[in-house]
């Protein structure tokens, strides 16, 4: 059922389950095809009954869907998953001492490893946050690093999401589908739980709290943009989980020298704020003087040591795209080792040689957006017409420094199941990493997101991909 | 956790929302029964005027059309979209007052209110034929009572429960007020033609209209006067739809409410003003005092009273 130019991650070469997947595949020889369709037609009303939706800007009629859901599951092995971890947790110390750097001494960029122009121009750098000491030394609090897999041990990081990584309220709610679903399975499996993602969460942050925090229990509070976006869910999902206060802007205001919240008693202080808006959103005062929204003075407080936001304004220097090229040697440079995970090949469109090779090949080659995400404003060079190659071609040539360009990776398929049976469809993979002064907490496996059109390789929910439960098997 | 004042304020219209999509399904369940019946065959436009009226919609509902007919005044409270109060705009509201305060609900709450939502937005995507109209109305009251059975059933007795509360009654006396007072003429001592029909078909639509025509009847085995109406509907402590009971329990909540308050808290004083006015009193009293003036000063003071509230706990800042 593989056509043997990608990797399946179900079936080997001839065919036969590959060891993770040996009981499963066992399982399933002896299930009825249209019961498990059945099932999988009633986990979608389930999704939709609790509500697990998510907002499509500009869609008025049909403005809440669902992300599809498969019911096949994506299996790790534990050995493989050691060594993503320890990778994951190499990547992640890195960026974090990365942000201290490039916010402080920027040794980095005295030591010639990075180019100056990278930061200088870039407006993922934010000028306010040079010198500011984040409590506990802790930038990015919540990562969510995207894998992907192009072989039995060829595992490669396409993005560090270090800024607002969104979807682990997916992979609980799959996690829990699955469970009810097919309960049998995990009698027979041995698969890592991730339920206790929400506590790890909350014991992270309050971790995390501010030099002003006085004792007893921090307070935590989640800030969302509001029911519009298209998070909300997720926003909602994860206040509720761990027990902390949703709040949108309008619900704070500086008291003496603290966020504090209004509540139907007057105003309480919050401790740490897990913000689920963009940096632009975050202090009118100090960021973006046109915008409405926010808290004005908040940058204030928090330069003062008032409250803890998470993640901290400015990590979005280090998930950049135009850096992303150079992860491989901000590792070694602040850890003194060897990356584990692989970086893609990337040519920088900036540079006239890389342009030259990326226009030349440019229908075997992903191009993306500096400053893009969704899976906007990108090019599957491969799958696209000769109309959109050369629309392309023009855009690159009138601002070469907005663009990357990396090979057409072979991702690895997992199968979904389809009205005709299994079928391998491309995935790739997001595990969700918690950062605290004390510790760094990796979920066993993540969200698995997975392009339902049969040969696309775009995963993203707003692109048409969907997800499935993810599942690291134990020793 | 300290309540923030934006979900007290999203628990007090959430609830407010859907005690309005129900009380307008029965208004509009008696309007249709007065139609199909033919017992106020001259006044079928008159009847559908009023209820337009009563659902406190008239200058919209006349800034759209010019006669009170009833598949314009029924497609207008069912389902159109200039109409902020009718049922669909209200369930909206409703689910979408629930979704901002989602951390505050059970979830069997937020299911419900979720369901209702999924399920009248379908049932009312298309204009409703006469056929199809009972089946609907029911269908919002059978929703509204799943909510509210999820709410009694799973929510703690706290803070989360007292504005849900608060907001229904706040509604819900605004409603049998309004009610009351676009056919009180019909209740005046004056108005009594003993044993007309007219009268009676009347009477039975205020009893309908707060689905009392039951428990009315139980209660006044003998007598059906415009004076024991008047009485049951305002003054009654165990009609969960009179004035009296609606202020009571409001009281009662925001008293709750009060113990943890820092300071003094002028919406329980005023609501227990308003509950003094309606506890033992005669409906003679009422009478002589003016029908007319006593529900008008009802109806605002309930709006006092919901302003009040909302000052009281912040709701908006």
């Amino acid at each position: 059922m593989t056509d043997g130019r990608f990797f399946d991650e179900m079936s080997g070469p001839g065919g036969a389950a590959r060891a993770p997947y040996q009981a499963y595949s066992e399982w399933f020889s002896g299930e009825d095809p249209k019961a498990l369709l059945k099932k999988s037609a009633e986990a979608e009303t389930f999704f939709r009954r609790i509500g697990i939706t998510f907002n499509v800007y500009g869609q008025t009629e049909a403005d809440e869907r669902l992300i599809p859901f498969d019911i096949v599951p994506r299996i790790i092995s534990a050995a493989e998953w050691r060594v993503l971890e320890r990778g994951i947790e190499q990547r992640v110390r890195a960026i974090n001492a990365f942000l201290g750097d490039i916010y402080h001494r920027q040794e980095i960029l005295k030591s010639g490893r990075l180019p100056e122009h990278i930061i200088a121009g870039n407006e993922a750098f934010l000028p306010q946050m040079v010198g500011v000491a984040p409590p506990g030394g802790v930038y990015t609090h919540i990562v969510g690093t995207d894998l992907v897999r192009t072989g039995e041990n060829e595992f490669y990081v396409l993005e560090d999401n270090a800024r607002t990584p969104s979807g682990v309220s997916y992979m609980l709610e799959n996690r829990e589908t699955m469970l009810q679903m097919f309960p049998e399975l995990f009698t027979r499996m041995r698969v890592k739980p991730v339920s206790s993602y929400p506590h790890e969460l909350r014991r992270s942050l309050s971790e995390s709290a501010p030099p002003a925090f006085t004792g007893g229990k921090p307070c935590l509070a989640v800030l969302t943009p509001g029911i519009h976006n298209s998070a909300y869910f997720e926003h909602s999902f994860l206040a509720d989980q761990m027990g902390a206060e949703l709040v949108e802007a309008s619900d704070l205001r500086i008291v003496d020298g603290r966020v504090a919240m209004r509540t139907i008693r007057g105003y309480k202080p919050i401790d740490v704020l897990y913000r689920r808006v963009d940096d632009a959103y975050l202090d009118p005062l100090n960021f973006n003087p046109e915008s409405l929204l926010g808290v004005p003075g908040i940058m204030d407080v928090y330069r003062a040591g008032g409250i803890t936001i998470a993640n901290a304004p400015g990590t979005g220097i280090a998930d950049d795209k135009a850096l992303y090229s150079y992860m491989p040697d901000i590792v070694e440079f602040y850890t003194g080792e060897k990356a584990i995970l692989q970086n893609v090949p990337t040519w920088r469109c900036s540079e006239e040689d890389s342009l030259k090779y990326v226009l030349d090949n440019l229908a075997d080659l992903v191009v993306k957006e500096v400053h893009g995400s969704g899976g906007y404003g990108m090019l599957v060079g491969p799958a696209a017409s000769k109309k959109e190659l050369s629309d392309f071609e023009a855009k690159l040539r009138a601002r070469p420094g907005n663009y990357i360009a990396q090979p057409t990776l072979a991702l690895s398929t997992v199968p979904i199941m389809t009205q005709k049976g299994l079928a391998p469809r491309h995935v790739d993979l997001r595990p969700f990493v918690l950062v605290s002064p004390k510790s760094i907490y990796i979920t066993a496996g993540g969200l698995t997101r997975v392009a339902l059109k049969e040969g696309s390789l775009v995963v993203n929910s707003s692109q048409g991909g969907g997800t499935k439960d993810t599942w690291v098997l134990g020793d | 956790m300290a309540m923030l004042g934006r979900t007290a304020g999203g628990l007090f219209w959430m609830f407010r929302y859907l005690e309005r999509s129900e009380n307008t399904a029965r208004l509009l369940d008696t309007g249709f029964r007065i139609a199909l019946t033919g017992s106020g065959s001259d006044h079928a436009e008159s009847e559908w005027e009023s209820i337009v009226t009563t659902a406190g919609v008239r200058e919209l509902y006349l800034q759209k059309f010019d006669t009170f007919d009833q598949a314009h005044v029924i497609n207008f409270l069912l389902r159109d979209r200039d109409n902020p109060s009718s049922i669909l705009n209200s369930i909206e509201m409703a689910r979408q007052n629930a979704r901002m305060v989602r951390t505050a609900l059970s979830s069997e709450v937020w299911e419900a209110t979720n369901e209702t939502w999924m399920t009248l937005k379908t049932a009312l995507a298309r204009q409703v034929s006469v056929k199809n109209l009972a089946d609907v109305l029911t269908m919002v009251r059978q929703q509204s009572s799943l909510v509210r059975g999820a709410l009694h059933g799973t929510m703690l007795r706290n803070e989360i429960f007292d504005f849900s509360r608060i907001g229904t009654f706040i509604e819900r006396a605004d409603n049998t007020a309004r009610i009351l007072d676009v056919k009180y003429y019909v209740l005046l001592p004056s108005a009594v033609r003993v044993g007309s029909s007219m009268d009676n078909a009347q009477w039975e639509t205020i009893l309908r209209s707060v689905s009392a025509f039951r428990s009315f009847r139980w209660l006044n085995e003998e007598e059906t006067s415009p004076r024991a109406i008047a009485a049951f509907l305002i003054l009654d402590k165990r009609m969960p739809r009179s004035l009296a009971f609606c202020f009571s329990k409001i009281s009662g909540n925001l008293a709750y409410l009060a113990e943890k308050h820092p300071g003094s808290l002028p919406s329980l004083e005023l609501a227990q003003e308003i509950h003094a006015r309606l506890k033992d009193r005669d409906i003679d009293a009422i009478f002589d005092e003016g029908l007319h003036e006593f529900l008008e000063r009802a109806i605002s003071a309930s709006a006092r009273l919901a302003s009040t509230i909302q000052d009281d706990f912040r709701f908006y800042g």
